[in-house]
């Protein structure tokens, strides 16, 4: 295709990496992947045009190694850079020296990811945006004491966050200053070590919520389009197990204001690219808050594809290159319903990691099933990295059909060697509560007492 | 005796008891970290906690020893 870049280097690893070749290489773009000592034998490796190792499996030493991952770009003449999710795709300083490298960075630009990367910065302009936010705090909680003070102002239950944090990692909720107490000092030290910046927030916490998310596009000219919302309350310690879209739980009313409002928050940043607005839905009073942008392409963009039949990878090296997008007017009225499950190396039960070699790996396939895996038999999860192994997504016309698809696909769906999480979805699609539809946030813990 | 086993291949993040410590049911002795999950290894009974044989940074197998309790 003219215009983007004939090559790019994925700075990821697994599903994604692969994921990405398969977009590169449908537009005739050279994929080159980048792999630790603990991934050279994973499929997007194999699969990808050139690989080059950067480093032994600790993520600061490979995946996190700037110096290695811009010297292979420039040891192999890569023309852009997509840095898939995680790792360093949310790092300004990454993209702008990516950017000052001469090539192409496949995101937002490096403002926008930091306006948006810090939780009460974000929180602060979204307000003065006009999007709804929860009542919480302005600045930086210095210690437990001003914890206390402002959780009086605030209310409880509060919810403690590390400002600069992501994937759930020192989140905990506190329903009195008893609770408060214990759970600041453990999101202050995880956030110092997992995000390497001991600022903490506080905000009303909602008790009965939908995780609910918008998918927007920030075109090459300028406008801001919102491309439909996914449904994410299916979380284990508050990570993502599960997400749908359309969401059974937002009317065509409240989706409209979401979008608005999804809208006017990449509109303050001068967004371009792919990016997710997360709010969550008060199921009680049926409002919205935000909740934090993710500047990046989200783990779960694939049911927004198969419901507006757009690749969002392909709009991603488009756009990064001042293209138009390639969307069909018809997009923008979805398409039936989809469903994700994503596939974790753990236990069903607790939810606890579980390393392996993969002795089996079959995996299911026919109408409206679409399966991004990482990998494969005879290779080894090691404990390096997050738990996902693959992401299962079934389309229908109607939520039930997607749904029929999913339980028969996960049943199809054969991995041996280590345990995965594929009979905690088979109690999750069998559930009266999620076939309902009529679920919220803590819909695993009942699934899981 | 209480012999204590990590149940999966992890890195040991911290050794929050130190050896020859009096150690109650349930106490934490070290945390793991495996897969971006920071896993606590209890004290599986009360004693006196003879050996601690994990460092930090050490990267441990699924069935190798951690701890013993006396």
């Amino acid at each position: 295709m003219a215009g983007v870049p004939d090559s790019v280097l994925i700075a990821n690893r697994g599903e994604i990496a692969r994921r990405v070749i398969r977009t590169a290489r449908r537009l005739g773009v050279r994929a080159i992947a980048v792999y630790s000592e603990a991934d050279a034998g994973l499929p997007y490796v194999a699969e990808a045009d050139e690989a080059v190792s950067i480093g032994p499996a600790p993520a600061k030493d490979s995946y996190l190694n700037v110096p290695a991952i811009l010297a292979a770009a420039k040891q192999t003449g890569a023309r852009s850079i997509h840095p898939g999710y995680g790792f360093l795709a949310e790092s300004a300083d990454f993209a702008q020296q990516v950017i000052d490298a001469g090539l192409t960075w496949i995101g937002p630009p490096p403002d926008a990811i930091d306006q948006m990367g810090d939780k009460i910065r974000a929180r602060n302009l979204m307000q003065a945006a006009g999007v709804p936010v929860a009542a919480g705090t302005q600045d930086p909680v210095q210690d437990v004491d001003e914890a206390l003070r402002r959780a009086e102002t605030i209310g409880y239950p509060v919810m403690i966050k590390a400002a600069a944090g992501g994937g759930g990692i020192g989140m905990s909720v506190a329903l009195d200053p008893e609770q408060l107490r214990k759970g600041f000092e453990t999101a202050r030290s995880r956030a110092e070590r997992f995000f390497a910046s001991p600022a903490i927030l506080l905000e009303r916490y909602i008790s009965s919520a939908r995780h609910v998310e918008i998918q927007i596009l920030g075109l090459a000219d300028g406008q801001v389009i919102a491309l439909g919302e996914r449904d994410c309350s299916v979380q284990r310690r508050h990570q993502k197990v599960a997400e749908e879209t359309p969401s059974p739980g937002v009317s065509p009313e409240l989706r409209e204001r979401m979008f608005q409002a999804a809208i006017r928050a990449g509109e303050a940043v001068g967004y371009r690219g792919a990016g997710t607005v997360e709010c969550l839905v008060d199921t009680q009073t049926g409002d919205f808050v935000f909740l934090e942008m993710n500047t990046r392409l989200q783990v779960e963009h694939p049911v927004t594809e198969m419901v507006t039949g757009i690749d969002l990878v392909e709009q991603q090296f488009l756009i990064a290159d001042g293209l138009a997008a390639n969307i069909p007017a018809q997009s923008f009225q979805p398409n039936g319903c989809a469903l994700e499950l994503r596939v974790y190396a753990e236990d069903p039960v607790r939810f606890l990691p579980s390393p392996g070699t993969i002795t089996q790996w079959d995996e299911p396939a026919g109408p409206g099933v679409r399966v991004d895996a990482g990998y494969a038999a005879g290779n080894v999860v090691t404990p390096y990295y997050d738990p996902l192994l693959a992401k299962l997504v079934t389309h229908g016309a109607t939520r039930d059909e997607a749904l029929a698809r999913a339980i028969q696909a996960v049943a199809g769906f054969a991995i041996a060697g280590l345990k995965t999480n594929l009979p905690f979805h088979v109690d999750l699609l069998n559930s009266a509560q999620f076939g309902s539809g009529d679920y919220d946030t803590s819909i695993v813990s009942h699934l899981r007492p | 005796m209480t012999e204590i086993r990590a149940e999966m291949v992890a890195n040991v993040w911290k050794v929050v008891a130190v050896e020859g410590d009096s150690v109650a049911d349930g106490d934490t002795l070290v945390i793991l970290e495996s897969m971006k999950m920071e896993i606590p290894v209890l004290a599986e009974g009360s004693g006196k906690l003879a050996r601690l044989a994990v460092a930090e940074g050490d990267v441990i197998q699924e069935g190798d020893l951690i701890a013993v309790i006396e």
